[in-house]
């Protein structure tokens, strides 16, 4: 696998001087390309769900229909009627004054909805990184410190099948190993329906530790490992991939043959000298896993009946719920924005010449 | 030291997670299919909404359980006055409304909490009209707002509701999940506080079971009402699981997690039934599954053509394809549980050589080309749309008639469908309150074939129209059982439709849940239903 094209602030030439600081000028340049890109999903997540025939009106009738003159009310309540380009205005407007507005179905506020099921999904998506980096990154250097050997091929063939598996067919399959025939794990849900704790932050884990009850917590991770392990899988693979080229390049340098001609212990030569090194593509392999992850944490949740956004949003679209479709799409968005930057931010962490050289 | 460290809380994380919890008594947990839109049955619109409303609601009068028929509830009794048009109800007494977290009823049901709830969705300057954006589309699909002329509460326990026109449905549709009773006393304490939608989020009724929690898209938690009008459930907690995928649900009540599971994989069921760790239930569905011909268009208003193709399509293969063993055939447009129901009626037979002699006769010697339109979605009615036209299509061609199938997105489809811009369509339809005149007045009658309308036949036929409109009009069920048995047959001559099946609706149940019975609306009930130990 060749290496990744360096993404970042290197590729960005201004054509006048910012006299700022490099990490500043860094930061203004990156905020800067966030607006057009911000602009550019509003336009997406609004005209495209109204290319889908049926609005939020048709399809609730069902075969009985619905009089015009309903209908025409009905639209005018929902502010169907304007103009499209109106409608447009009107919302971005909303949108810059943060007014998600109100979910055409439930009637609550978009950004109240979004927020108490997002904490759902952000635990889930975290343990599946955490799952994927901790047995990736590992199965990786293994691979590439043993190239070409049993190992090697075993991880990469276990990659390739990780990478290429169907979410819906290997987490019904994991279901039925594990919950139906072995009974180690619960088929679904959140947390065993015995305990009931009063959401307080919205990460279950948390929530079940703050009220004190460990066998409520002990039930949430165990209804926890099984969604992780499905939706970490891609990333898993992907990491693992990308930590073996990445391994594979840096161990050829001079500056590792220099470290174990000092004589120091194989080890530290890869878990420091390199690994440190190769890190840098594999940071931005995780952070560009965000959008892998909550573009997975769909069909997961709704395997795993996960009380969070990606459930949500397919409710929505089935239901025409414009407005929650196009907030819930701007704020995942906003989401992977954020943490695309946060990870340039992490390069210059891990890689001291790209925070001081420009 | 770091490496102890983290074997121990590997080994920490997987001793928590092999242990199990322990199982609490009488707790039934349905895994319902989907989240609801509120707990309002006054603006909800689906099953699933109403599912989960119901328990915490009563009606005036309801449905007996697993039945259509209406029996008595918040109303004791009613009488109907001569000329059909007056009902009077008399309140039960001493009825007592759940108490909530932010609410603590001062006094038991009364007339007020009729009018309120009826009020809210009759008229537009009620202060709760508007709330959660007022929409009350079953209030208006029923016509309630030009059947109703008032409702007054004469006293306490006793209220008039005087109607425009005779409606024999109308008490038919008093026990739909729409005309559910609220509590006065709540919307008003809510009222003042400033938080009136939160009548339809956080609901008070007198229903058997009292609303605890909602965890949205997760779980919802009610208990037994000790103080319930008709005495106390026999479990203590009911909790929905909502659990969208069927492949999981099945999973879900295999593993104990879940005691009844609706909607099965069509697919599945066949295990299911051979599995003694789950009983299967099944029931034919309140719907019908037709063949539409637009009556308005060549060469469908002939009725020899319409009559010739009932004839050259193999019903029971299409139901052995399509249904799977879920459904059965259809010969009236009414389902057989449904009373009046005409079963003397004969079926076209299956027969491809008569149906191309009345092609014939009728001027297609040669057969004609035709449209075949088939909805893009699942329904209750027809698990598959596509292959069910496809059979059709090769019924069709070997009688010479050359159908091109046509399909779009749902909400288009049915819109012109009404609009009546097909030639032939698959079609069909899920009774509403019970009641005949829901699917041969609603489907059938002159008045729903105009434009719009849901007479997707486009059939008006005036001796059939006339036969509807007089059992609407009489409020004795044997004549009405009578007009609406010689309309079936009149169905039948004009052949508008060549109706294709009634589903059978399944249910899989833990072998210790007892007295379940399933309900011919396809709503989920859980009042009278125990489990064993």
């Amino acid at each position: 696998m060749p290496p990744p094209p360096r993404c970042g602030a290197a590729a960005i030439r201004l054509p006048f001087p910012i006299p700022y600081p490099p990490m500043l000028r860094f930061l203004l340049t990156r905020a800067g390309l966030v607006v057009p890109t911000f602009l550019g999903i509003t336009v997406l997540a609004f005209f495209l769900i109204r290319l889908v025939p049926g609005d939020p009106i048709e399809v609730r009738v069902g075969e009985r229909g619905i009089a015009p003159e309903r209908l025409a009310e009905l639209r005018h309540a929902m502010g169907l009627d304007q103009p499209l380009w109106k409608q447009y205005a009107d919302y971005l407007g909303n949108v810059l004054t943060g007014d998600f507005g109100v979910s055409l179905v439930t009637r609550n506020a978009v950004i109240d909805e979004f927020l108490s099921l997002f904490p759902a999904t952000i635990e889930l998506a975290a343990a599946a990184i955490l799952f994927a980096v901790v047995v990736g990154l590992p199965a990786g250097v293994l691979a590439a410190v043993r190239r070409g050997s049993v190992v090697d091929h075993t991880v990469m063939g276990l990659s390739l099948t990780g990478y290429s598996m169907p979410i819906f067919w290997w987490g019904l399959l994991l279901i039925l190993l594990f919950s139906v025939n072995l009974g180690w794990t619960p088929v679904s849900g959140r947390l065993d329906l015995l305990y009931y704790v009063e959401p307080e932050t919205g990460f279950m884990l948390i929530d079940t530790l703050l009220a004190g009850d460990t066998d409520a917590f002990r039930s949430a991770l165990r209804h926890l490992v099984l969604p992780a392990v499905v939706l970490g899988t891609i990333p898993l693979a992907v990491i693992a991939r990308m930590t073996r080229s990445a391994m594979l390049e840096v161990l050829g340098e001079d500056y590792i043959r220099t470290a174990r001609a000092k004589g120091l212990r194989e080890k530290r030569v890869i878990g420091l000298h390199a690994l440190r090194n190769a890190l840098i593509p594999v940071v931005t392999v995780i952070g560009l896993q965000a959008g892998t992850l909550l573009g997975g944490a769909i069909l997961t949740e709704t395997i795993f009946s996960w009380p969070g956004i990606g459930k949500w949003l397919v409710e929505s679209i089935n239901r025409r719920d414009y407005p929650a479709l196009q907030g819930g799409i701007l704020l995942i968005a906003t989401t992977v924005i954020a943490v695309n930057l946060l990870v340039d931010l992490l390069y210059g962490v891990l890689n001291p010449r790209i925070r001081h050289a420009r | 030291m770091k490496r102890i460290l983290l074997g121990a809380g590997l080994g920490l994380v997987a001793a928590m997670v092999m242990a199990a919890p322990a199982n609490a008594a009488k707790t039934l947990v349905y895994c319902s299919e989907g989240s609801p839109e509120n707990f309002n049955p006054q603006m909800n619109t689906t099953g699933t909404s109403f599912d989960v409303a119901l328990p915490v609601y009563n009606n005036l009068v309801q449905f007996e359980r697993g039945g259509t028929k209406v029996i008595p509830a918040l109303a004791e009794s009613w009488t109907v006055s001569d000329d059909g048009l007056v009902y009077t109800f008399k309140l039960r007494s001493g009825v007592k409304f759940h108490a909530g977290r932010d609410f603590s009823p001062s006094r038991d049901f009364n007339a007020d909490d009729v009018l309120f709830s009826f009020n809210r969705m009759w008229l537009k300057d009620h202060p709760y009209h508007a709330v959660s954006g007022g929409e009350y589309d079953y209030f208006n699909d029923m016509a309630m707002p030009e059947l109703l002329k008032s409702i007054e509460k004469v006293d306490d326990l006793t209220i008039r509701i005087t109607l425009n026109t005779v409606e024999a449905p109308f008490i038919a549709n008093l026990a739909m999940p729409f005309a559910a009773i609220f509590s006065a006393e709540y919307a008003d304490a809510l009222l003042k506080k400033g938080t009136p939608e939160r009548l339809d989020h956080a609901p008070i009724g007198t229903g058997p079971f009292q609303f605890v929690a909602y965890q949205k898209d997760a779980v919802i938690r009610y208990k037994a009402f000790e103080q319930y009008w008709d005495g106390k459930q026999p479990i203590d907690n009911l909790v929905f699981a909502i659990t969208p995928d069927a492949a999981v649900r099945y999973a879900k009540l295999k593993a104990g997690e879940c005691h009844v599971v609706p909607y099965p994989n069509p697919a599945d069921i066949a295990a299911m039934q051979q599995d003694p760790a789950i009983t299967v239930m099944e029931q034919e569905g309140l719907n019908v599954g037709y063949f539409a011909f637009n009556t308005t268009k060549a060469p469908y208003d002939d009725v020899r053509v319409r009559r010739a193709l009932n004839m050259a399509v193999d019903k029971k293969a299409i139901i052995e394809a399509v249904f799977q063993g879920a459904g059965k055939p259809a010969k009236n447009p009414i389902p057989p549980t449904m009373w009046s129901y005409n079963d003397t009626i004969q079926d076209y037979p299956y027969d491809p050589e008569k149906a191309k002699r009345l092609l014939a006769e009728a001027g297609f010697p040669n057969g004609f080309e035709t449209d075949l339109w088939a909805m893009p979605v699942q329904r209750p009615y027809n698990p598959n749309a596509k292959r069910m036209a496809e059979m059709i299509q090769a019924d069709l061609a070997k009688v010479g008639v050359r159908a091109k199938i046509v399909t779009m997105e749902w909400g288009e489809y049915r819109k012109r469908l009404q609009q009546g811009d097909h030639q032939t369509a698959l079609f069909g339809w899920t009774g509403d309150n019970g009641d005949p005149d829901n699917f041969l007045h609603v489907l059938l009658g002159c008045e729903a074939a105009r434009a719009g309308g849901s007479n997707v036949a486009k059939w008006c036929n005036e001796e059939f129209n006339n036969l509807v409109l007089q059992a609407k009009r009489t409020t004795d069920i044997a004549a009405r059982t009578k007009l609406y048995q010689q309309a079936q047959v009149i169905f039948k001559e004009e052949a508008p439709w060549l109706p294709v099946a009634h589903s059978l609706v399944h249910m899989a149940l833990s072998p210790k849940v007892v007295g379940y019975k399933m309900d011919p609306f396809g709503i989920h009930r859980f009042h009278g239903v125990d489990m064993k130990e």
